[in-house]
């Protein structure tokens, strides 16, 4: 089946400019600069693309809202910091694919006018890494990148910048304010990117799997990109699976697809005991779905919201019967806790306590009182804060809870067992 | 300005467009508490402790970014804030050391106020607190305990914004996130004292003030500060006719909320090496004497003299009261043609485009105004003077070269020129009375009497009456 994003995935090479360009790579720049800047953003408008990094905000309606005229330069900072528990999609487009982001990003530069783009990539990454610098610079050297590009008289210049370990700095303002040099606190909005971003300037900032799209909604048209999915939910959407199934890896499926059939056939079942306790489906901020939720539901934005979580990045967290999900859950918290930027007082102190309250759940037992302080704490953080940290960490805690209860009723002292 | 009308808590008020929703509600007596922000600091937000509602916002919002906008509703006084305030407060004490009775903050912390205000409720934390460095010296007199910051970074902001130099950052992440100097690198900038102000807690602590007092038994007067021409306005907080701080005081159009270190810290004088009694001398060393001793001294060393062989020399260091006088004193009871004045003529500390200027006296303004001359210029007649205050070295050196005698020195403190001065009479601090200097702008501020003098000090003005009894006998004599 030919697909979006994953079409060079098994040829050998792949992320190489030769292989690339045999097997289609850079058709696109062609048609777009026929094109006038307002219909390539238009085409993508179209495809009705949502953002890949987690949010689903629709890529083209963000491109317009650079406001026009205010002489400042713009720029893309594509995000490459992908570093969330179970996320690791971006990797793959990166290691396997680096010239199809590179279209990509010329297809959105030429789009909204910028001229210096910025691959923000997590500063663990490093195959990826030497995978994307090679290309940009094999870019530049067969003149993909730089001055006049493609002869076509556009510059494009493409900066690969690494960061230093920090999951906050996937949050785009956090992002920005990496790339200018700071720490990586994100910044209160409004003003949002589009409008004050990078260095005081218009911004975009999409993530790798949307830019990776764009070069097929342009070569191939916004309506055979549209042909997969549901109506609202357009195209193929990557998933990233781990944990308990046969063959975990990176499967890139039309959205709408169901998850029970994606479990079986791509994913080849469940494994370990071979019964599904849990699905966490779109990285480890959203919240888990039991067994019965997972096997209804399809993988699309709205399906998935109707269940109450969310599609997220697309980071899947199959866990079979045998997992104690009071252990997940403290596993999780630790990473929250450890990520906070510290900026806000809710998140900062609030992560860290959920997590040693956790911590002591586990090693000496807790009772109901811990569970409704839990349950408070999450109310005390969520949406109180800059960023969504504290939501990431408030929604598994609570959906945990809230489903499994008997994991954590198992956890009870003696005395609050007997009560309850 | 665009005015906009904006209702908080049911109260209408109008304010600029774009004024924060803490500034708006403040305008009709409402308080927002709030940790990070600071009037005289950009917004930051990140206390959360401000969170209020406004209407057709779903969620809530922080009032220290918010700007108000025509029509608004803001409600500060719902159950949902009440709640939102409580949970803050219990996440900022979370891992705070609650070490109230060891820490010099109590009874001026943010986190004790609002505790009584909003929180009032136990501990529901049972796990094991985050330790950290409980003293560390950040140099320029700043000491930080880091267990206590709430990192509200209101002093990287003002290092900064304020001070110009980019001297404090937080380090590490989440609940180990704190507030430090850079490696290796202490604090310089001349504004240090004020990081331990902005500070809302006990983290940022000033080395002077240490362990010296509880607030509480402070009294607060407001004053000027002396150090030079800017005339920061300060408090002087004191105890029992000792001064054990001074602390900048809100003035928007002279040192907005700032003052710096040389100013802060030169409150010494105000209790040591004083002048507590009159003097006169004897075989070269002051002695200390009573009033009518000294008097005597120097009605004897006065008489047989005529009004031109008199001068008076007043101190730009000294009020707009004091010297105008001396002044007066000098015209019109010893009939001077010329009043003269010395003043402080040191360089240091360097003046900044923040708040140091390079004229280091609080009143050489006035001086100008009178028309005082320096003591340079002092008439070739002169035998002897009568000092206020002190006089710099360069002025000690020309009245010995001119063989000019001090017959009278009107002094707050032991200073070098009393060896040379036949009676030394000693006069309040600016923190014992009330008047006025005039600062390098022409701005006219008053100080206010702390306490009452020390020891035996009168105002100048007492003396000068005195003063008048004897130049009837000179008059005869004459």
């Amino acid at each position: 089946m030919t697909l979006v994003l994953t079409n060079r995935f098994n040829t050998k090479d792949s992320h190489t400019l030769k292989v690339f360009e045999e097997s289609g790579g850079y058709l696109s720049i062609e048609k777009i600069f026929k094109m006038k800047p307002e219909e390539v953003t238009e085409e993508v408008k179209k495809s009705n693309i949502r953002g890949r990094g987690g949010a689903g905000f629709p890529a083209g309606v963000k491109w317009g809202f650079i406001p026009k005229g205010t002489g400042k330069p713009v720029y893309l900072a594509v995000n490459s910091d992908e570093s969330e528990p179970g996320t690791f999609k971006d990797r793959h487009l990166l290691e396997k694919d680096p010239h199809q982001l590179i279209e990509g990003i010329i297809i959105c530069s030429y789009a909204i006018g910028c001229h210096q783009a910025y691959i923000y990539i997590r500063g663990e990454f490093d195959l990826p890494y030497r995978r994307i610098q090679a290309a940009v610079d094999e870019a530049y050297a067969n003149k993909i990148l730089g001055k006049n590009i493609f002869g076509k008289g556009y510059d494009l210049d493409v900066v690969v910048h690494r960061g230093a370990g920090a999951y906050i700095c996937g949050e785009e303002t956090a992002l920005l304010e990496s790339i200018e040099g700071k720490r990586g606190n994100p910044r209160i909005k409004p003003p949002f990117p589009a409008v004050v971003g990078l260095f005081g300037c218009p911004t975009i900032i999409n993530n790798v799997e949307t830019i990776s799209a764009l070069p097929f909604i342009i070569n191939k048209g916004a309506d055979a990109y549209k042909k997969w999915g549901t109506e609202k939910s357009t195209g193929t959407k990557l998933f990233s699976v781990s944990g308990h199934v046969n063959k975990p890896g990176v499967y890139e499926v039309p959205m709408g697809y169901p998850l029970k059939d994606f479990l079986k056939n791509e994913c080849g079942g469940i494994s370990g005991t071979g019964t599904l306790k849990a699905v966490i489906v779109g990285g480890s901020s959203v919240p888990v779905m039991t067994a019965a939720e997972a096997y209804s539901v399809n993988l699309d934005y709205e399906s998935l919201a109707e269940k109450g979580t969310m599609l997220g990045s697309g980071g899947m967290i199959v866990m079979d019967d045998s997992v104690d999900m009071l252990w997940a859950l403290t596993n999780l918290a630790h990473f929250y806790a450890h990520e906070s930027c510290g900026q806000c007082t809710p998140c900062r102190e609030g992560t860290g306590w959920i997590g040693k309250i956790l911590e002591r759940f586990l090693r000496e037992g807790g009772t109901q009182q811990d569970l409704d302080l839990l349950n408070e704490l999450c109310d005390s953080m969520q949406g109180k804060t800059i960023c969504v940290l504290a939501d990431a960490l408030a929604m598994p805690v609570q959906s945990f809870i809230k489903k499994f209860p008997e994991d954590f009723k198992r956890h009870f002292k003696k005395a609050a067992k007997s009560a309850a | 300005m665009d005015k906009v009308k904006i209702t908080i808590d049911g109260q209408e008020v109008e304010v600029a467009k774009g004024t924060n929703l803490i500034e708006a509600a403040r305008a009709v007596g409402i308080n927002i508490p709030h940790f990070c922000y600071h009037e005289g600091l950009s917004p930051d937000g990140n206390c959360r402790m401000c969170l209020v509602e406004v209407e057709k916002i779903p969620k809530p919002v922080i009032g220290c970014r918010t700007g108000a906008t025509d029509g608004m509703v803001v409600r500060t006084n719902t159950g949902a804030v009440a709640k939102m305030r409580r949970s803050v407060m219990e996440f900022l004490l979370v891992n705070h050391p609650l070490d109230c009775p060891t820490c010099d903050q109590a009874g001026e912390c943010k986190l004790q106020d609002y505790y009584m205000q909003y929180d009032r409720v136990p501990v529901r934390f049972k796990e094991t607190k985050v330790h950290k460095n409980k003293m560390v010296d950040l140099g320029r007199g700043v000491m930080l305990d880091e267990e206590r910051c709430v990192c509200c970074t209101r002093c990287v902001r003002f290092c900064r914004e304020i001070a110009k130099k980019e001297e404090l950052y937080v380090q590490q992440r989440g609940n180990h996130a704190m507030v430090s100097a850079f490696p290796g690198k202490p604090l310089t900038n001349h504004y240090a004292g004020c990081i331990a102000d902005v500070c809302p807690v006990g983290a940022m602590t000033s080395k002077d003030f240490r362990y010296k007092k509880r607030v509480w038994f402070l009294s607060k007067t407001d004053s000027i500060c002396p150090g030079c021409s800017r005339g920061c306005n300060i408090t002087i907080e004191h105890e029992d006719k000792t001064v054990y701080r001074l602390k900048p005081r809100k003035n928007l159009d002279v040192n907005k909320y700032w003052m710096c270190d040389f100013g802060r810290y030169d409150y010494v004088f105000l209790n040591v090496n004083r002048r507590l009694k009159p003097a006169r001398q004897e075989s070269h060393s002051p002695v200390d004497c009573s009033y009518e001793d000294a008097s005597g001294f120097l009605r004897a060393s006065l008489s047989g003299l005529s009004f031109s062989e008199i001068a008076f020399i007043a101190s730009a260091k000294e009020s707009n009261e004091n010297i105008t006088a001396f002044a007066d004193c000098a015209k019109d009871v010893f009939h001077a043609d010329d009043v003269y004045y010395s003043k402080n003529d040191s360089l240091e500390p360097e003046a900044d485009d923040i708040l140091i200027t390079a004229d280091k006296n609080p009143n050489m303004a006035h001086v100008k105004k009178l028309g005082l001359k320096p003591v340079s210029a002092i008439s070739a007649a002169v035998k002897v003077v009568l000092v206020q205050r002190d006089l710099c070295t360069a002025d000690i050196k020309h009245l010995k070269d001119r063989g000019i005698t001090i017959a009278a020195l009107y002094a707050t403190s032991h200073t070098i020129a009393d060896h040379l001065s036949k009676t030394i009479f000693p006069i309040p601090t600016y923190a014992e009375q009330t008047g006025s200097f005039t600062n390098g702008d022409l701005r006219v501020q008053a100080f206010f009497k702390a306490f009452p003098p020390r020891g035996e000090a009168r105002p100048v003005q007492e003396y000068l009456k005195d003063l008048h009894s004897l130049t009837v006998k000179l008059k005869r004599a004459g």
